[in-house]
């Protein structure tokens, strides 16, 4: 693969014009002929469920996988604070193009224009269908819907469901998928997982899976095949992501020849709640929308161990507001990460492990009352004290950045298809619309936008010139990939040794979060390229999973995982090591201005990086995207 | 971090079945240096790790997000699904609500629609299927209005909100003496009958998606009230009596229909 292989297939002419001309553009397949085409959907969140449910209304024969034992537990179920959309309905000087500009700003110039303009378009259309499809939107008493704002934005344009947003737009994407499958279009398999890819001539053409129930491994094959799997955060071991989330099926892609988008780009997101000891198992985070109301704060010197309540407003650090006055409380995520991380790096942290910073909702609750603080985050305020048993009306909540999102992910066009022909990938598993940072609210509406929007039209172009049901089922490259997929889990449950596959994910985390996390050094890059390799063979030489393989066995699921995270964490290390700027998420701390903020370089990095698999002993190869903005002006962000 | 002043011992009491058809029975294990600041499950993590390192199996349940959200974790403990603490799944539940010395026992969500799967996790792919029999809007993508083009009354989707908040988790089908999933039922029917959108299939709705319940081998309602009590997101009977009510005005309409289309044909 050649750079001149990443072909984006930009359609020509203006940009607010470039989506409905290539729609028009596009092949059709012709209504009576759709039923003889089979689509393999992987994955039921936003993105999967949205796109698996909208093609079967179309009429595709649909085949659709997911892990979790029911659809509609997909992660996107636990996405809290909201949806973007640019409907203006506040009349507060929202538009497609500002939040097409505001997208691109946010993910510091690093994304592609085209695909993010189209998404702001798409933006107005998901919040009919979803209110079409029952999604229960906080409204006014005026009855019409309710907005609230996120973090990088200036206007309010996100919609909401109190603090479970995820979870009814999951829904009503399920209650959809539901209906088709009621309907016979849509086969559903969950829990399934994704094994591998099969490319027979150059096209995807099937899967190899494994039934999770009977342990048996087999395959499916399709005209085109679907990737909606997720993003790979869990490759810190804590992240905020569900247990489940994996790399695995984009990994596997990767590996039969779909390139890997700037795989370094990670979102940690800034109000998690704090780690409280060694056998943590997860991250749960506190949603942003709590910034419109809470004000983040340290204490003003370092050591300070009083009690919040004792601690006077003087001598209190508001420091967001204080370093960027006009975003405050609401700078994007990766500057009030990394924001927090100084503080706590200057000894200023707050609680136990000092690994923290307050968000206070005293002055929230003064002027609004608790009644209507309730009302806003109630469910939000509920779980915390769950988790840490602290009443957060009374005293500020504690919270630390943590692992949240991946903006990397398999590399795709402008129809969403990877550089494997017949492959699609959306949702968080592609990288295609947040650049360096994404947006608050913002992957919930990429997700949906890409499934109900985009791939129905984008897949029936590809499917219109492959003629339906050619592939090979006994083919030499099917058997292949399916016996491969048999070895490997043979040899994971041969090794018998000593170790359990979590604390080798633990030992990978660590290894991630020191070196590849909020601030990252050339040096502690190099460190972690050097020992990731040698993990991955002790695990494999020591690790130990009982248990059979033609069984319900979950330490089995999680070391297949386990050993592709082991894989991966090497590449985004070589991403992050390459990447010689600071832009979004990737702060390089060689790349900084005097004051601590990120300094891009645009004359050697103004690209996407797209790196192909060549093979277990060689290095990957790296392919650039140049990125090219006609519309948006280049320049340093600032939301000082 | 881990104080280990606080740290207890819990004696669990766990039920094991290697499969649907396979017997179960229970086994007790020590879960020793429990902190209270961990959630049931990572005290369960921890058990499993100490198993694999004995060279036993490990526990399997069902969990994914650990948020309360999902609904895919699903213990019967001390016999209340989800536990002790109200309004709370086991993966949010934490090991403060229990003392230095407890016994626990821990089952999976046991009745005649979840078969086990092993251990403590079941197959609920019966909810599913109750959904398909009519849980939802009929709107194709693409079809759909402007969303501020019918104006819903604020009270109206709230309560809609209140009942849509259902993970799909079965407590309340664990919890009911009859195994019934009226409550699941009841959450969706009304969720999408408060809301104007949800009127044209409302009748329908009920009656498919209660048909389906029965077909499934989920028990009728007798007004235990247990679900109630055991929903970690605390919806009430309250949408039972909007079932039965909506279901009471569909099988007359239905009716009517019938003799209608009859007379006409
Ligand atoms: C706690 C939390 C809160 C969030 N809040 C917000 C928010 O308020 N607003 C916002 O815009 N975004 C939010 N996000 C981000 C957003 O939720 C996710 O990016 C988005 O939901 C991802 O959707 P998806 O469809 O791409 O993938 P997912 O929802 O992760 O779905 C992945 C699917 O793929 C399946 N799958 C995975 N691997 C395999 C395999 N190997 N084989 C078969 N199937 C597989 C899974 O079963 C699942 O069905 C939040 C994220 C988190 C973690
Ligand atoms: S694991 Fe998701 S609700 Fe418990």
């Amino acid at each position: 693969m050649s750079t001149a292989r990443l072909d984006a297939k930009v359609p020509g002419g203006p940009i607010a014009d470039k989506w409905d001309r290539h729609k028009f553009e596009m092949k059709l397949v012709n209504p009576a002929n759709k039923r003889k085409y089979t689509i393999i959907v992987v994955g039921t969140g936003l993105a999967g469920g949205s796109a698996a449910a909208s093609l079967g209304e179309l009429g595709y024969n649909v085949l659709n996988f997911c892990i979790q034992d029911s659809p509609r537990r997909a992660h996107s179920i636990a996405a809290q604070g909201g949806i973007n959309a640019a409907k203006n309905y506040q009349n507060d000087g929202d538009s497609v193009y500002r939040l097409f500009y505001d997208t691109i700003k946010g993910g510091d110039f690093r994304a592609r224009e085209a695909n993010v303009y189209r998404l702001a378009e798409a933006s107005v259309s998901i919040i009919d269908q979803c209110v079409a499809q029952g999604v229960p939107f906080a409204r006014e008493y005026g009855g019409l819907l309710a907005n609230r704002s996120f973090g990088g934005a200036q206007v309010s344009r996100t919609f909401y469901a109190r603090g479970q947003t995820g979870q009814q737009l999951l829904l009503g994407a399920y209650s959809a998928l539901e209906r088709q499958i009621a309907a016979g279009s849509v086969t559903m398999q969950a829990r399934t997982e994704m094994l591998d890819l099969i490319v027979q001539d150059g096209r995807a053409v099937g899967i190899v899976v494994r039934d999770l129930v009977s342990g048996k491994v087999e395959s499916h094959f399709g005209d085109a095949v679907v990737l909606a799997t997720g993003g790979y955060g869990n490759v810190f071991y804590l992240s905020t992501n569900a247990k489940g989330s994996n790399v695995t099926a984009t990994w596997r892609a990767y590996k039969r020849g779909a390139a890997f988008g700037n795989p370094c780009y990670t979102q940690i997101h800034p109000t998690c709640i704090p780690v409280s000891g060694d056998y943590q198992s997860k991250l749960t985070l506190m949603s942003e929308s709590l910034r419109n109301d809470g004000r983040v704060w340290v204490p003003k010197a370092g050591g300070d161990k009083r009690r919040p309540q004792d601690i006077p407003e003087s001598e209190r650090d508001y420091y967001l507001e204080r370093k960027y006055p006009s975003f405050g409380n609401l700078s994007p995520r990766d500057i009030a990460s990394r924001a927090a991380k100084e503080a706590c790096d200057e000894g200023r942290g707050v609680g136990e492990t000092g690994l923290g910073v307050y968000l206070d909702f005293a002055d929230a609750i003064k002027r609004l009352g608790e009644a209507k603080i309730r009302e806003r985050y109630g469910n939000l305020f509920d779980m915390y004290e769950r988790i840490t048993g602290e009443n957060p009306y009374r005293l500020p909540m504690r919270i630390f950045p943590a692992v949240h999102y991946t903006m990397g992910g398999l590399w795709v066009d402008y129809n969403l298809m990877s550089t494997v022909p017949g492959l699609f990938v959306l949702g968080e598993a592609n990288f295609s619309d947040h650049g360096a940072n994404r947006l608050g609210a913002s992957a919930l509406m990429q997700g949906l936008a890409d499934g109900y929007f985009v791939i129905p039209y984008t897949i029936g172009n590809y499917l219109a010139q492959v003629k339906p049901g050619s592939w090979a089922a006994g083919a030499a490259e099917a058997r292949a990939a399916e016996s491969g997929a048999v070895g490997r889990i043979d040899r994971l449950l041969g090794i018998n040794g000593t170790r359990t596959v979590d604390s080798f994910h633990r030992e990978l985390g660590r290894i991630m979060w020191n070196d590849c996390g909020m601030a990252r050094k050339a040096e502690g890059l190099r460190n972690a390229i050097a020992r990731i390799p040698e993990l991955r063979d002790e695990f494999w030489r020591s690790v130990r999973v009982l248990g059979r393989g033609e069984s319900f066995n979950q330490s089995l699921e999680k070391a297949g995982r386990v050993a592709d995270f082991l894989e991966f964490g090497e590449l985004m290390c070589r991403d992050a090591l390459h990447r010689e700027e600071s832009c979004g998420g990737h702060f390089r701390v060689e790349h900084q201005t005097p004051d601590g903020e990120a300094r891009r370089n645009d004359e050697q990095f103004c690209y996407v990086a797209a790196w192909e698999y060549r093979g277990e002993a060689a290095e990957p190869a790296l392919h650039r995207e140049p990125l090219h903005f006609e519309n948006i002006k280049l320049a340093t962000r600032s939301y000082k | 971090m881990s104080d280990k002043a606080r740290d207890m011992r819990i004696t669990l009491r766990v039920w094991r079945q290697a499969g649907p058809g396979a017997p179960g029975r229970f086994e007790t294990y020590q879960a020793e240096r429990v902190s209270p600041d961990m959630s049931f499950l990572e005290m369960i993590d921890v058990v499993n790790e100490d198993l694999i390192g004995r060279g036993q199996e490990p526990i399997a349940f069902d969990h994914d997000c650990r948020e309360g959200i999902c609904g895919m974790c699903s213990m019967v403990i001390d016999g209340v699904p989800h536990g002790p603490h109200r309004g709370t799944t086991t993966c949010q539940l934490h090991m403060r609500s229990f003392a230095d010395g407890d016994t626990v026992t821990v089952e999976p969500f046991r009745a005649r629609g979840f078969p086990v799967v092993r251990d403590l996790a079941v197959d609920r792919s019966a909810l599913d299927r109750i959904i398909q029999a009519g849980g939802f809007i009929g709107v194709a993508t693409g079809n759909a209005p402007d969303a501020n083009a019918m104006p819903v009354p604020k009270e109206a989707s709230d309560r809609a909100m209140d009942a849509a908040q259902c993970i799909g988790c079965g407590a309340c089908v664990a919890a009911c003496p009859n195994a019934s999933a009226m409550l699941f039922t009841a959450a969706k029917v009304t969720h999408l009958g408060l809301l104007p959108q949800g009127q044209p299939e409302r009748y329908r709705r009920v009656l498919g998606m209660v048909t389906q319940m029965d077909l499934e081998g989920f028990g009728g309602c007798t007004n235990f009230g247990e679900c109630q009590e055991a929903c970690p997101k605390e919806i009430g009977v309250w949408t039972i009596a909007r079932l039965n009510a909506d279901y009471l005005k569909g099988t007359v309409t239905a009716r009517d229909d019938a003799r209608a289309g009859g007379e006409a044909g």
